[in-house]
C-alpha cells in the first residue's frame, strides 16, 4: 500500500518536474493566434471594424470579444480564412464589400494643411505645411481616414482599374450549350 | 557525332509547315504608320527621349535604357512623331500601352550607323553595346539579351543556337536559317565570346532539312575561313515542345535544369536564330534591332514569310496575305503557345514571330469541358514530369498553397496537355489562371506588409513625438519655476529698496496661490514688481512729449491752448496723445 503510493507520488513528481521544466525551457512570447490573425488581415489600418488598426482588431477576435466579419477591406474571403482558422462559423459581412480605391487629392484644391497627412496610418501622403499635397498611389490601402479631416474636401477615392500590368488570367468559363 | 538525349513527354501536332516554309522572305512595305511601345517587359516601361512633332530616321533611338532589365528603343522607319500616348498592344488582355506612334516619310532612311569594332572590345562593352542596340530574345520571350549574356561568375562552355521551332505554322527562323545561315553563324560566334564559351551547338528539328544543310555549310564555311571549330549543327527529333529552352539543353547536353535555376548554372546558354542574326546585324553593320521576321500564315490567300518594321499595325501586316472571307480571329505565336489576338490594331512588336489567320474550318471552337476522367494522359505528355491532373484539380478547388507543392510554377504553358485531354479540359487555361491569382495574392501580401511595417513606424513616431513634446513642456515649466524662484530670492535679499512698495496697499494674502514656496517673499517680490512697472510707466509718460510743437504759428498755439483750456475744464489732464493710443495696445 505505502510502497504503491510512493510510487504513485514519485511519478507525479518526475512528471510535475518535466513539465515544469518545459513551460520554462518551451515558452511563447505572446499569444501565437493573434499572430495568425493578423496575418490574414489586411492591414489597411483603416479602423472600419472599431478597433484602432488591424492588430488591436486581431487581439480582441482573439479575446472573443470581436466578431470575425466586421472587417471590409477583407471582404468575404477574409471571413471564411478566420472562420477557417478560429473554428467559428461563416457569417456575411457586416457593411458592404467596395472595391479596392486609391485616394487621390485635386492639387488645385489643395491648400496645405497637413491634416490627411497625420490622418494617413500608413504614411502614404507626401506634403509640407502650405505647400501641395499628393497620395502615393502605391502605398495607399483605401482606408479612406484621410476623408473626414480635409477643410476642404480635396481628396476623392478612385477605384482601382485594370491594366496591363495588374491584368490576370481568368477562370475558364465553361460554354454551356443549348442542345434541346 | 554528338549524342542525343530524350525529354519526357511532348506531343506531335500537325506541322502546318509546308504552307509558308518554301517562301522567301520579303520586305514588307512600308506601313501608314507604326506604333512603337515603350513597355519593354512587366516591370519597366523606356521613357521616350523625342518630342511629338520630332523628326526621326531609321534607327534612331527613341526611348533610352534604363535599368537593368531595359534596352534601347528605336525607330523602325524615318518619319515624324505624332504622338506618344496610349496606343493597342498586343496582349491577350486587350489594354493599351504608352506607345511612340511615328508617320513614315517613305523614304526609310538609316540615321548615321558605325559598325562596332568587336576585334578588340571586352565583354562588358560589346553587352552595353549590345543593350543599348535593343538586343532581345527574338524565340518569344524579349527577355533582353545583354543580362543573358552575363554569366557572372558561372563558367559557360556552351553556347545553343535555337532553331528546333517545334511550333505548328511558324517558319521564320526556318526560313532565316536557310537564307542567312552565314550572318548567323557568324553572330554566335559573336555571343559565343562574350560568354567566353569553347562550343556552340545549333539545334534545328529535323523537319527542317534544307535549313540543316544551310546552317552546316555555313558553319563549315566559318570553320575554313576562321580555323575556328566547335561549332556543330545537330538534328534533333521533331517533337513538340524541343524548342523549349530547357527541353532543347535536356536534349542536346542531357543536362536537366532544376526549377529555380537557367541554363548558366549548369554551363549552357540559350539563344534564338533570330536573336544571333541580329546580335550580328547590331556589331556588323550598327544596326539596332528594328525588323524582324515573321510568319503569316493560317487562313490567307498568300501565306509569307515578310521582314517588317517593328511597330508594324498588324492589321496592315494581314493584307499582306488577304484573309480569307470566313477568317474570324487572328493569332499571335503559334496555336499551342500564342493567343487571340482582342483586336488587330496592336502593333507586331520584337517578340512577335508569326500571325495566324484563323477561321471555324482550321481552328474548330473546342467542344465543350468535359469531367476529368483521371486516365492520366496529361501526365503522360507533360514535357515538365509535372501533374497536370492534380494541378487542375487544386485549381478548380482553388487551393493554391496545394498547386505550388506540384510545382505550378515549373509549368511552362506549353499546352500539351490540354493537346492531349480527351475530356478536352482546358488545363493550361486554369494554370494561367491560378499562376496569376497567386502572383497576384503574393503582391497583396508584400503591400500589406509593407503597409503595416509603415503603420508601425508612424505609431511609434506619434508616440515618440508625443514624448518629446511633454517633456519640453516640463522643462519650460521647471524653468518658468526656477526663474521665478530666483526672483523672489532677489527681491527678499534686498528689501531695503522696495520703498515703492510701501506706497501701494497691500493685496489679500488669501487670494495667494498655496503653492509658493516662501509666500511672503513672493508676495513682496511681486508688489516691487509692480510698482517698479508703475514707475516705468509713469517716467515714460512724463518724458513723452508732443512732438512738431517748436515751430509752430501763433494761429496753432492759439488753438492748442483752446484745446487744452477745455480739457482742463472737462477735468482731463494734458496728456501727450502718443503714449495714451500705445497702451491698449501693450
Amino acid at each position: 500500500m505505502i510502497m504503491s503510493i510512493a510510487i504513485m507520488a514519485l511519478g507525479a513528481i518526475v512528471l510535475g518536474a518535466a513539465l515544469g521544466y518545459a513551460s520554462i525551457r518551451f515558452k511563447v512570447e505572446g499569444d501565437p493566434l493573434v499572430e495568425k490573425i493578423e496575418a490574414i488581415l489586411p492591414q489597411t489600418q483603416c479602423g472600419q471594424c472599431g478597433y484602432p488598426g488591424c492588430r488591436p482588431y486581431a487581439e480582441a477576435i482573439n479575446k472573443g470579444e470581436a466578431d470575425i466579419n466586421l472587417c471590409p477591406p477583407g471582404g468575404m474571403e477574409g471571413v471564411a480564412k478566420l472562420a477557417d482558422l478560429l473554428g467559428r462559423e461563416v457569417k456575411p459581412l457586416e457593411a458592404e464589400e467596395k472595391p479596392k480605391a486609391v485616394a487621390f487629392i485635386d492639387e488645385q484644391t489643395c491648400i496645405g494643411c497637413t491634416l490627411c497627412i497625420q490622418a494617413c496610418p500608413v504614411d502614404a501622403i507626401v506634403g509640407a505645411a502650405k505647400q501641395m499635397h499628393t497620395i502615393v498611389a502605391d502605398l495607399c490601402t483605401g482606408c479612406e481616414l484621410c476623408l473626414p479631416p480635409c477643410p476642404v474636401e480635396c481628396i476623392t477615392m478612385e477605384t482601382l482599374t485594370e491594366n496591363l500590368d495588374n491584368w490576370k488570367w481568368k477562370y475558364p468559363i465553361v460554354a454551356i450549350k443549348q442542345v434541346a | 557525332m554528338l549524342q542525343l538525349f530524350k525529354f519526357k513527354g511532348g506531343v506531335k501536332p500537325e506541322s502546318h509547315k509546308q504552307e509558308s516554309a518554301n517562301l522567301p522572305i520579303r520586305t514588307a512595305p512600308l506601313p501608314t504608320r507604326v506604333i512603337i511601345p515603350l513597355r519593354l517587359n512587366s516591370l519597366t516601361t523606356a521613357t521616350p527621349t523625342v518630342a511629338v512633332g520630332d523628326a526621326v530616321s531609321k534607327g534612331q533611338c527613341i526611348a533610352s535604357a534604363e535599368g537593368r532589365m531595359s534596352t534601347g528603343i528605336h525607330a523602325s522607319t524615318s518619319g515624324q512623331v505624332i504622338a506618344i500616348e496610349d496606343a493597342p498592344y498586343p496582349h491577350p488582355s486587350g489594354f493599351s500601352a504608352r506607345s511612340v506612334i511615328i508617320a513614315p516619310d517613305g523614304e526609310d532612311r538609316w540615321c548615321e550607323l558605325t559598325p562596332f569594332d568587336e576585334t578588340n572590345a571586352d565583354p562588358q562593352s560589346l553587352r552595353d553595346y549590345l543593350r543599348s542596340a535593343g538586343i532581345v530574345g527574338l524565340g518569344g520571350a524579349g527577355f533582353p539579351s545583354h543580362i543573358k549574356l552575363s554569366p557572372g561568375n558561372a563558367r559557360i562552355d556552351t553556347l545553343i543556337i535555337n532553331g528546333a521551332e517545334c511550333e505548328p505554322w511558324i517558319t521564320c527562323d526556318d526560313r532565316l536559317m536557310r537564307e542567312r545561315a552565314t550572318a548567323i553563324i557568324a553572330g554566335a560566334r559573336i555571343m559565343r565570346r562574350v560568354v567566353g564559351a569553347q562550343r556552340i551547338i545549333v539545334g534545328i528539328e529535323d523537319n527542317k532539312p534544307e535549313a540543316i544543310a544551310a546552317m552546316q555549310a555555313a558553319a563549315a564555311a566559318e570553320g575554313k575561313t576562321n580555323g575556328e571549330a566547335g561549332i556543330s549543327v545537330v538534328a534533333v527529333p521533331t517533337r513538340y515542345p524541343a524548342g523549349g529552352e530547357k527541353q532543347l539543353i535536356r536534349v542536346l547536353t542531357g543536362i536537366e535544369i532544376p526549377f529555380g535555376k537557367l541554363g548558366f548554372h549548369y554551363g549552357v546558354q540559350c539563344f534564338n536564330v533570330g536573336t544571333a542574326y541580329a546580335v550580328h546585324r547590331a556589331i556588323a553593320f550598327g544596326e539596332p534591332l528594328v525588323n524582324r521576321v515573321v510568319t503569316l500564315t493560317g487562313n490567307v490567300d498568300q501565306a509569307g514569310n515578310w521582314e517588317v518594321p517593328i511597330g508594324m499595325p498588324i492589321s496592315e501586316f494581314i493584307t499582306l496575305g488577304t484573309a480569307k472571307a470566313d477568317t474570324d480571329r487572328y493569332l499571335m505565336g503559334g496555336p499551342m503557345m500564342g493567343f487571340s489576338l482582342p483586336g488587330i490594331d496592336a502593333p507586331l512588336i520584337k517578340t512577335s514571330n508569326c500571325i495566324i489567320a484563323g477561321s471555324p474550318k482550321l481552328f474548330p471552337p473546342p467542344a465543350p469541358e468535359m469531367p476529368c476522367i483521371r486516365c492520366g494522359e496529361c501526365a503522360k505528355a507533360c514535357p515538365i514530369e509535372l501533374q497536370p491532373f492534380e494541378l487542375y484539380w487544386h485549381t478548380r478547388a482553388k487551393t493554391f498553397g496545394k498547386t505550388q507543392e506540384y510545382h505550378i510554377f515549373d509549368c511552362i504553358e506549353c499546352g500539351c496537355c490540354s493537346f492531349v485531354c480527351p475530356s478536352r479540359i482546358p488545363l493550361v487555361q486554369y494554370f494561367r489562371f491560378a499562376k496569376s491569382e497567386i502572383w497576384a495574392r503574393e503582391k497583396e501580401k508584400n503591400a500589406a506588409d509593407q503597409a503595416k511595417a509603415r503603420f508601425e513606424w508612424k505609431t511609434a513616431r506619434d508616440e515618440r513625438e508625443k514624448a518629446e513634446k511633454a517633456e519640453k513642456l516640463a522643462k519650460a515649466a521647471a524653468a518658468q519655476a526656477a526663474k521665478k524662484a530666483a526672483e523672489a530670492a532677489a527681491a527678499a535679499a534686498a528689501p531695503a529698496d522696495g520703498t515703492a512698495a510701501a506706497e501701494i496697499p497691500p493685496p489679500a494674502t488669501a487670494a495667494l496661490p498655496p503653492a509658493a514656496a516662501t509666500p511672503v517673499d513672493a508676495d513682496a517680490a511681486r508688489k516691487a514688481a509692480i510698482a517698479a512697472a508703475m514707475e516705468r510707466a509713469r517716467a515714460q509718460r512724463e518724458a513723452a512729449a508732443p512732438k512738431n510743437t517748436d515751430q509752430l504759428t501763433p494761429a496753432q498755439q492759439r488753438e492748442i491752448a483752446a484745446v487744452d483750456a477745455l480739457r482742463q475744464q472737462a477735468g482731463i489732464e494734458p496728456v501727450p496723445e502718443i503714449p495714451a493710443a500705445e497702451e491698449p495696445k501693450s
